[in-house]
């Protein structure tokens, strides 16, 4: 529908993953996630979430101009 | 349920999902040009979108809420819902259904009742559709309001020309203003892709909560053992009175085939797969037209047969994300080390006063007079050691009242099993977390508005107004009358929501007019489809007659416990059931076959007004078998089905 749904996904999720990972690296380990960085090590796998996404629709919209030739 | 303190990063998170909506509604804008695209996105969207969309959809404040509330309650019973409801269900609609749906080029599921049938079941249709869609949409709206008011710190006391605002208003219209910004702007397509924004923040938001809870409790085994122990004395945690075996949270099959006093639930094996399974889960998934419309968005026919198939995948696994949290609670709450109880029923403000009085007033000596007292003030169960407890402590140093308030909330032990998720998001997430699990929650509630919404829109301004009010118009004025249709939507929605927070059982009275009316439905459509000979006067006949029916059986039933009235019964109670979710499922198959019967019945001795030529593409036996064989093995929609429903089959199996 014009707009690949994978760029607004993949730029909000890089957004909150960088936001996370900052929080998580001036926080340090959580009492209440025993114990763990939880904000660190899940805002890195939100991150690969959001730049694959990124990819894919990055790949998306090359496929389709290839395609059009 | 104490205030929970959020961080910058947690406004920061919230801010950026609504900046992204917003957005997502705005760049739509220049793609919609038609009233097509506006109402039925122009059936353009790839099937993982639809897919996702159409399982998200259904993902409302009830659902997410309400499986957790379940999963503490009835352990993994409640995947039932999912694994002999929702999963057979949906690979039906996808294999036998959609090709009607899509193929009639009917543009919703009331239109497609017309060209198979006559105006009128279409007229009883779209008009209890429209209906229910909006009180769905003012019910998501009345949670997502009264969670901010909660939980933002900001509190509202305004006055303006008259009338007062709080912040529980304050914050509806906010949210009622961001979900009116993007399906104004974006309308279907903007509602599509901001559920499958919300897939992803519930799914990303929600494991980390649940794989620290599991991680707290110590495992699978653990757990298992944990609710052995609460299965044989549920009463010590305020959860049943009756005593169960071992298993009866941990196994979803062996408790309800023991029979309905074995389990929780409440339910037998008949009520459970005829009731629950076949009658009210088809009847939800292949006929309700907020999850059907997704599918009737796809971009082709393959693609719309493969939308529900696809979520059949996220599905099967979603009871871990939603019902094992509540399961998890459970085991917390018997494990005195971890300093976790289940939430309690709030204690209205009305009542604190008065129970606040009685309990300053009290002694040791008169503890026991007092307790009763304060039960009665409050309306709730209370615990008395608890109670006790606090009087004593008060008699010898008085308590500050703030204090005394909270401890006298935490004496209440009748559980709100619907703050079951909000506390655990509460226990685990630090800052960050936090605002990521609570984001997504109120994502799904904003999407169970949009989502209505924009069913609620297309309903009106096909099937009721168009077919109705102003037909031959130009698309440009349909387009125009979409658009309007979706203020109006939201200003009906608002009203919903504030009679929903008005009365305590408007939630009730609505899940109970869902049921009314779902109950039948599938009936008419299976035989719709199935059975050439049904004609349009056994249909409209036997879908009124199922509804009275449903009516009929609330009225003369009861679950054991209830008083008559709303719960059933008030015309006099003629059978009982041992839980409310027993009568719910036996309504359901009562309603069912009454409708079945009578338009079977109807239909033999009426005439037939369209011939074969007419209703080919709408019934099956009139319908040249779509060749599927030019597509690869694996993907044909017949092959894929199978292939989930063994895979469902197998998780029954394991969990059994």
């Amino acid at each position: 529908m014009g707009l690949d749904i994978r760029w607004p996904i993949g730029i909000m999720f890089t957004l909150i993953s960088v936001l996370l990972i900052i929080e998580g690296i001036f926080t340090g380990p959580s009492d209440k996630a025993l114990g763990m960085n939880v904000d660190l090590w899940w805002g890195i796998v939100l991150l690969v979430f959001g730049v694959g996404m990124l990819l894919g629709a990055a790949r998306g919209g090359k496929k389709e101009s290839d395609g059009g030739k | 349920m104490q205030p929970i303190h959020l961080a910058w990063v947690d406004y920061a998170i919230l801010l950026a999902y609504t900046a992204f909506v917003i957005g997502i509604g705005w760049a739509l804008r220049r793609y919609l040009k038609t009233s097509s695209d506006y109402l039925t996105s122009g059936r353009s969207i790839p099937a993982w979108v639809t897919g996702l969309a159409f399982m998200a959809a259904n993902l409302g404040a009830l659902e997410l809420v309400g499986m957790a509330a379940n999963g503490a309650q009835y352990g993994i019973a409640t995947a039932h819902f999912y694994w002999v409801g929702a999963i057979p269900a949906m690979i039906f609609l996808a294999v036998f259904m959609m090709p009607f749906y899509y193929g009639s080029k009917a543009r919703s599921v009331p239109e497609y009742l017309n060209m198979r049938f006559d105006y009128r079941t279409r007229c009883v249709n779209s008009i209890s559709f429209a209906v229910m869609t909006v009180f769905a949409s003012g019910i998501s709206m009345d949670c997502l309001a009264r969670l901010l008011a909660l939980l933002l710190p900001w509190q509202f006391d305004w006055n303006i020309v008259g009338h007062h605002f709080g912040s529980y208003d304050v914050y509806l219209y906010i949210c009622s203003g961001v979900v009116l910004v993007y399906v104004l702007k974006g309308g279907l397509t903007s509602a599509i892709y901001t559920e499958v924004l919300q897939f992803f923040m519930i799914v990303l938001g929600f494991a980390p909560v649940v794989w620290l809870g599991f991680k707290d409790v110590g495992g699978w085994d653990a757990l298992k053992g944990k609710l052995a122990e609460v299965a044989q004395n549920p009463a010590a945690l305020s959860l049943n009175d009756k005593s169960f075996a071992p298993d009866a949270w941990s196994s979803a099959w062996k408790p309800i085939l023991a029979g309905s006093a074995h389990n929780p639930m409440g339910v037998n094996v008949f009520a459970m797969v005829f009731g629950l399974g076949f009658v009210l889960s088809f009847g939800y998934w292949c006929t309700n037209f907020l999850v059907v419309q997704r599918a009737m968005a796809a971009k082709d026919m393959s693609a719309a047969r493969r939308t529900p198939l696809i979520a059949t995948v996220p599905k099967m696994l979603f009871p871990v994300l939603v019902i094992l949290p509540g399961m998890l609670a459970v085991a917390l709450a018997s494990m005195p080390s971890k300093l976790y109880r289940l939430p309690p029923m709030a204690i209205s403000d009305t009542a604190f006063v008065q129970a606040m009085a009685d309990l300053k007033g009290a002694t040791p000596a008169t503890a026991d007079a007092a307790f009763d007292k304060i039960s009665k003030d409050v309306g709730l169960k209370m615990n008395k050691t608890k109670l006790a407890a606090i009087i004593k402590a008060n008699s010898v140093h008085s308590i500050a009242d703030s204090e005394l308030k909270i401890e006298l909330q935490d004496a209440v032990s009748d559980n709100y099993y619907n703050g079951v998720i909000l506390s655990l998001i509460h226990r685990y997430c630090p800052s960050g977390l936090l605002g990521l699990a609570l984001t997504a929650l109120l994502a799904s509630f904003m999407s169970g508005m949009a989502g209505n919404v924009t069913a609620f829109n297309t309903i009106w301004t096909y099937d009721l107004y168009q077919a109705y009010i102003a037909p031959k118009k130009s698309d440009r004025h349909y387009f125009v009358v979409g658009q309007a249709t979706t203020v109006v939507g939201i200003v009906l929605s608002i009203f919903c929501a504030y009679f929903a927070s008005h009365y305590s059982n408007a939630m009730n009275i609505i899940q109970l007019v869902f049921g009314f009316v779902n109950a039948p439905l599938f009936a008419t459509f299976l035989l719709g489809m199935f059975w050439a000979r049904a004609t349009s006067t056994g249909a409209f006949l036997g879908l009124v007659g199922g509804t009275l029916t449903s009516a009929l059986f609330h009225a003369l039933t009861l679950a054991s416990g209830d008083v008559p009235g709303i719960k059933g019964g008030y015309l006099a109670v003629v059978q009982t059931f041992p839980s409310e979710m027993a009568q719910n499922f036996w309504l359901a198959s009562f309603a069912f076959s009454v409708c079945f019967i009578l338009t079977l019945v109807i239909s033999l001795a009426t005439q037939r007004t369209k011939s074969d030529a007419e209703l080919k593409g709408l019934v099956y036996s009139l319908t040249p078998k779509l060749k599927d064989d030019e597509q690869h093995f694996l993907l044909r929609p017949a092959v894929l089905g199978t292939i989930l429903l063994i895979a469902c089959v197998i998780l029954n199996i394991i969990f059994w």
